[in-house]
């Protein structure tokens, strides 16, 4: 049999001592033509007068040149690049501003400080705005970062962040950045921190048991953009299904690992494994989904003798049964507030998804194709469930308007394209495609524009996006 | 003519040490077109194909329908496995050459046919003599459907398999199940004859 062996425990956290000083809007806003001082007092703005970009209807410009590094080292020097490149990709991934291209940068002098900046370069560029940021070596190996953002018609800081910490931050730096630039110009929740878990082949070996030639697949987490990749299983088995718990804190998964698929949830930062739903030799649990409150899991299970959906807590009391049909019923997932399932149900003949409420009332069809899986129930504000359709010999993205029942597709026939995820704000969604040969992971929003490939290395598949 | 049904294990002639697997085989293969009765198989010519790996690996589209119907009407089977020989190779041994013939399914169905009947009847004699084996019966499903139905197809072809063997009259204690989806496929290709050969109910003797 199986040999269970040890779970990894991951050695980097990603509350990685942020000491970020926020130092908002009104507090950094200076007057005047002078360039800006860090101390200057505050002037009584509102903070409608620090959004950048008046011109109704159109995008802000924005333009992010490199960090500056005064001390000339290197090292420094190559963060702040890494930075610049990170914060200007994650805010051209919400499409709230035209980024301005890089690369045509070379006309604007460098900025001479953090503050004094050549605005009259960069609204010949035709930017609205600019970050300015340094990278400063701090006495104890850490860096320090500032960062501002600037009007370049007003001269004014819509608002400046600080932060101290390891060099190797740098990426985790800018996405901080930029989740703050959309939260202080565009009241949008960014998604820049997020995390994707993520199924790959890329460590595989030899599955143990008594059949040959069986290859493994292991689990793995990943910064939003496909940076940062780290393994969470080393079982010598089969690991698919990966979903992150609400807090971000564990990712539960289905594992082969004691022989028949039961649901794990391993705590990453704890170094902790749990199975909590009673798997045994005969009773087999997979495809877990985590309640919008994390605290209950709705999962497949065989334990009356066909695939039927639960639900439990998520420590597997309360278990209740949710389905109850002779067919196939799977792949479970949870509206916004909590209180409806999607799944996937073969009843009529064909995988078809299907929506019921918690309490088991309330069912109906949702789908009428020639084959549906992998529903995904969008987060608040939207109402809609993305899922992988038959639209030829593969998959397509689509998603379905639940106020209207309005099917719209996402993907068209590059590939198959399959196992699609919200991000926590429900713009994106990320999914799986082979359109190039191999099984990568890209990102979308859910307009279909903006695509994205995040992973390279081997196949990879099966992805759930943090909360 | 013995019939080789689901009481063989209880009372047969044979007595509690059968002679071998093959022989066992070839003799269920011979009589199960006229003998099983629960429910009979409709087509003269499914049987349980020959043991070993080739035929293991073989899907149904590819067996050789007429060699294994002509191979029990040898009268003298030209390898007699005795059971001695199971009891002293290891299970990766015999699971390498196994006497369990896997079977196949449509696609999207966890039906089994009659062709499957038959298999199962075979697998089932074999099973009935060696009461001490647990046997985990793999369900596995084609490239084509998504990965995460396909977890629940599998289990339902395992499942299906299960039943119908407690059915020919083997204890629940002696099967396991377990479904691999389209994770772990037979064939690499993609096309018809590959992707039959992954539609599949697997045999593992996982306990001797």
């Amino acid at each position: 049999m199986i040999t269970p062996r040890p779970e990894p425990r991951l050695e980097s956290s990603p509350s990685f001592a942020l000491a970020a000083v926020l130092a908002l809007a009104a507090g950094g806003a200076v007057v005047s033509s002078q360039p800006p001082q860090d101390a200057a007092p505050a002037s009584p703005r509102s903070q409608v007068d620090l959004i950048i970009g008046d011109r109704v209807g159109s995008q802000p410009r924005f333009a992010v040149p490199d960090c500056l590094a005064p001390g000339g080292e290197p090292e420094l020097a190559s963060a702040g690049r890494i930075l610049a490149q990170v914060l200007w990709d994650d805010l051209d991934f919400e499409r709230e501003f035209r980024m301005l291209p890089r690369d045509t940068y070379s006309t604007v002098p460098t900025a001479r400080s953090l503050t004094d900046l050549p605005f009259q370069a960069w609204q010949e560029l035709g930017a609205d705005g600019v970050v300015s940021c340094s990278v400063t070596g701090l006495p104890d190996g850490e860096i320090r970062v500032r960062a501002r953002l600037f009007n370049t018609r007003s001269l004014e800081s819509a608002f400046g962040v600080e932060f101290a910490g390891s060099l190797r931050n740098a990426r985790v730096y800018a996405h901080e950045l930029s989740d703050e630039i959309h939260r202080q110009q565009r009241g949008l929740e960014g998604v820049a921190r997020s995390r994707i878990t993520f199924v790959s082949d890329r460590d595989s070996e030899s599955a143990l048991g008594l059949v040959e030639n069986r290859q493994t697949k292991e689990v793995y987490i990943s910064d939003y953009d496909g940076a940062n990749v780290q393994r969470v299983t080393v079982s010598r088995s089969l690991n698919v299904t990966p979903t992150w718990s609400v807090n971000g804190r564990a990712v539960a998964y289905t594992s082969w690992r004691n022989g028949p698929p039961d649901v794990l949830i391993s705590h990453i930062y704890e170094g902790r494994l749990e199975a909590p739903l009673g798997g045994t030799v005969d009773v087999h649990n997979w495809l877990p989904s985590y309640s919008p409150d994390g605290r209950y899991i709705a999962f497949t299970s065989n334990r009356d003798g066909n695939p039927e959906v639960y639900i439990s807590r998520t420590d597997g009391t309360e278990l209740r049964r949710l389905t109850n049909h002779p067919g196939i019923d799977t792949s479970p997932t949870w509206s916004p507030l909590g209180l409806q399932i999607a799944f996937t149900s073969n009843r009529t003949g064909s995988p078809q998804i299907y929506v019921v409420g918690v309490d088991g009332t309330g069912l109906r069809r949702i789908t009428f194709e020639s084959y549906c899986d992998r529903p995904t129930w969008s987060p608040a504000p939207y109402n809609e469930i993305a899922y992988a359709s038959r639209t030829g010999p593969g998959y397509d993205i689509k998603v379905v308007d639940l106020a209207t029942n309005e099917v719209r597709q996402v993907t068209f026939g590059l590939g198959s394209n399959e196992s699609p995820s919200y991000a926590a704000n429900g713009r994106h969604l990320v999914f799986s495609s082979d359109r190039t040969g191999e099984r990568q992971l890209y990102l979308i929003g859910r307009d279909g524009r903006g695509l994205r490939r995040i992973t390279g290395t081997g196949n990879n598949e099966m992805p759930g996006w943090s909360r | 003519m013995h019939c080789s049904g689901r009481r063989r294990g209880a009372g047969g002639g044979r007595g509690p040490l059968p002679r071998g697997v093959v022989a066992a085989l070839a003799l269920a293969a011979l009589v199960s077109a006229s003998c099983v009765d629960n429910p009979p198989p409709v087509e003269p010519e499914p049987t349980a194909p020959p043991p070993g790996a080739a035929a293991v690996d073989a899907p149904r589209a590819e067996r050789p329908a007429r060699d294994s119907a002509a191979r029990p009407a040898d009268p003298a089977p030209p390898v007699l496995v005795e059971e001695d020989e199971f009891t002293t190779r290891s299970l990766e041994e015999i699971n390498r050459d196994s006497p369990l013939s896997p079977v196949f399914f449509g696609y999207d169905s966890s039906e089994i046919d009659p062709e499957a009947q038959a298999v199962l009847q075979a697998n089932a004699d074999v099973l009935l003599q060696f009461p001490t084996w647990v046997v985990t019966i793999e369900g596995h499903c084609d490239e084509r459907g998504t990965p995460e139905y396909n977890l629940g197809l599998g289990e339902r072809r395992a499942l299906a398999v299960r039943d119908h063997l407690v059915r020919l009259g083997l204890p629940t204690a002696q099967l396991r199940t377990v479904s691999y989806g389209k994770e772990f496929p037979f064939a690499p290709g993609s096309d018809e004859v590959s992707w039959a050969a992954n539609r599949r109910a697997h045999f593992v003797i996982t306990a001797q």
